[in-house]
């Protein structure tokens, strides 16, 4: 039977950065992944993440991806088309390679196995065409599949936007984002992105049935009550081939239950998760979780959960000095700390907050329709005016996130040590209009404005992530934050460049008494949607 | 003793609801009537449930109808889900042909 120092389950963000870890003290570690590709969720993740310059906030999913792949390739052993198909006492891990059962002995073993997505049961939930949206991204992402072209989608939470503004890019038409919560459960900015759009919110709604005989042909929906019941006579029906579910994960704990650790169903981390301690350590010596296995939140915190774990297992093996350990750790955790702040941070999670940190009331259209409206973006530190070009910050939710900070050459954005602060603009800095900022911004919420482009015209500069990009001099419609025609527009500048890393930058010109509508544009010539 | 396991009260009788006819468990094709009737059986766990019924054996292994399974048992006992016993975590924790459970190696 093969010893390890360590067995790692799951090559995801968690498992990997427990590798690197774990190796570098100079443990043989071998990771098992049931999947034929490492990096979990990672390589399916095409939008710039949140958090602070550690936390590799800024940079897209897929290339945090390469760079952990990368890192842990030299010293990891990651095994893949290898389910774990059980853990037994004495540590022994039993794994299905090939046509063969393999058992395997470890040391210590760290369970990052992730989660998997929720299903909600409605009339016609068993027919083809309605699809998880972690699989939709799969199709899109991994494999260049549109899943469909008319989508309706299920749930607001983070998940649900940022594949909803995925499967707007792909090209696919988005009827609309249903919730049956009262409030949308995810990022502002993310769905700011999908509303500018022109995406219709249907909050406090539910999906009643799926139409179709052989596939799906159409969608009900209904509003819904107090309870969650749907009212009779509110019926809407939608014209789609394609509903994807994203109501939520679950974490995939069964191997730490099979393994013995102590259990419990706590709703707040999603599901049946391992009593832990504050570094994933389970209740037996030399098993840890890390990752959505030990409740659920994003990839950033995975990769810290991971290297905590990682760090652990080498101390409990004497791989590290307990001085060592404590040392790493403590950094680690800060790091965590940081991302687990804010509105939206878990200990919030089902808490309805009414004002931001700094007092200011939070937008309820952004809450209910996705969007700011003019008049609530006005109140907020990063939306100023000034004579010239400048930037307006649509950020108002406390999330943790300062990418624009470190954006501005000049320093003229400012978040300050609290990382869920609200950006502010100095305004003795003169913009230089470099567009870094809007860049940066991963929540697309920045934008420059020239409240002085031409007489009686301004200029907005939009972040822009839809190919083909439109030509600079050619016309259409400006949009609002709602996603709806609010005047005409001319391209008078596209940017794109490296550091901008795929996001372009389109300015358009839009008469004065417009720039603060205008968050988005559209070509002519598209009949629906964006343009494509 | 938490109620979810309290055999001693006489259940309501089982009465018919609408969307009895859904298909909760998709692998096993068990409907969330069955279920319930299963609860008002004397199925009152999930490990039970998933004997009488089989719902949660199939191909995904539960994966995607265990909290749906486990959510129709609570309302049926009147408890949180969070209340009942989970289900069990037991090998194969992923589907596997008998001839390969068969084919053991001592590790490559």
């Amino acid at each position: 039977m093969k010893r390890y120092d360590l067995i790692i389950i799951g090559a995801g963000p968690a498992g990997l950065s427990a590798a690197i870890e774990a190796s570098k003290r100079g443990m043989s570690v071998a990771v098992f992944d049931e999947n034929a590709r490492p990096g979990g969720q990672l390589f399916k993740q095409i939008h710039k993440f949140f958090g602070s310059k550690k936390h590799k906030a800024k940079i897209r999913g897929y290339k945090i991806g390469e760079q952990l792949l990368q890192e842990a390739s030299d010293n990891v052993d990651v095994k893949l088309n290898s389910p774990v198909i059980g853990i037994y006492p004495g540590k022994e891990v039993v794994v299905r390679q090939e046509d063969h059962i393999f058992h395997y002995k470890a040391d210590s073993i760290i369970v990052a196995t992730g989660a998997s997505e929720n299903m909600v049961p409605f009339e016609g939930w068993t027919l083809p065409g309605v699809i998880g949206a972690g699989a939709a991204q799969t199709m899109m992402n991994l494999h260049g599949v549109k899943p469909g072209e008319k989508i309706l989608m299920l749930g607001s939470g983070n998940v649900g936007l940022v594949v909803s503004f995925q499967l707007l890019q792909a090209g696919c038409e988005v009827k609309a984002l249903v919730d049956a919560a009262p409030r949308i459960g995810g990022y502002g900015v993310h769905a700011a992105k999908v509303a500018r759009c022109g995406v219709p919110f249907y909050l406090s709604h539910t999906i009643t049935k799926a139409e179709g005989t052989d596939c799906v042909t159409g969608a009900i929906i209904s509003q819904v009550d107090e309870h969650f019941k749907p009212i009779p006579g509110t019926e809407e029906h939608f014209d789609v081939d394609t509903i994807c579910v994203a109501v939520g994960l679950s974490p995939m704990s069964q191997l730490l239950m099979m393994a013995g650790c102590d259990m419990v169903d706590d709703p707040k981390r999603g599901g049946q998760v391992p009593v832990c301690g504050d570094y994933g350590e389970t209740s037996i010596p030399g098993i840890y979780a890390a990752g959505d296995v030990s409740g659920i939140e994003e990839a950033s915190s995975a990769m810290i959960e991971g290297r905590m774990a990682g760090i652990c297992a080498a101390q409990y093996l004497d791989f590290c000095t307990e001085d060592e350990k404590k040392e790493s750790l403590k950094t680690l955790l800060e790091d965590l700390d940081d991302l687990r702040q804010g509105m939206f941070a878990p200990k919030n999670r089902g808490k309805k907050i009414e004002k931001t940190e700094e007092g200011i009331d939070i937008s309820q259209t952004l809450l209910t329709k996705g969007h700011l409206t003019r008049e609530e973006a006005e109140r907020f530190p990063g939306v100023i005016h000034e004579v010239g070009v400048h930037p307006v910050i649509e950020c108002t939710q406390n999330i943790p996130c300062n990418p624009c900070q470190d954006a501005c050459p000049k320093h003229c954005i400012q978040v300050g040590n609290d990382i869920t602060a609200l950006p502010q603009i100095d305004p003795d800095v003169q913009c230089i209009g470099c567009g870094m900022c809007v860049a940066s911004c991963s929540g697309q919420a920045i934008f420059l404005l020239n409240e002085d482009y031409e007489p009686g015209f301004a200029s907005v500069t939009l972040p822009y992530e839809f190919l083909p990009l439109p030509q600079k001099g050619s016309k259409g419609k400006a949009l609002d934050r709602a996603g709806q025609p609010v005047c005409e527009a001319e391209v008078v500048n596209v940017r794109t460049a490296p550091a901008f890393d795929h996001t372009a930058l389109l300015t358009i010109k839009v008469p004065k008494e417009k720039m603060m509508d205008a968050r988005f544009y559209k070509g002519l010539g598209c009949t629906e949607g964006v343009e494509k | 003793m938490i109620k979810a396991n309290d055999r001693s009260n006489k259940m309501a009788p089982f009465v018919p609801a609408e969307d009895d006819d859904l298909i909760i468990c998709r692998c096993e094709e068990v409907t969330k009537g069955e279920i319930r009737k299963a609860v008002h059986e004397g199925m009152y766990t999930l490990p039970e449930v998933r004997r009488y019924l089989r719902c949660g054996m199939g191909l995904c292994q539960g994966q995607t109808c265990g909290k749906l399974v486990k959510g129709i048992i609570a309302r049926e006992l009147g408890v949180k889900p969070s209340q009942l016993e989970a289900a069990t975590g037991r090998a194969p924790m992923r589907p596997t042909e008998l001839k390969i459970m068969g084919s053991e190696k001592g590790g490559a």
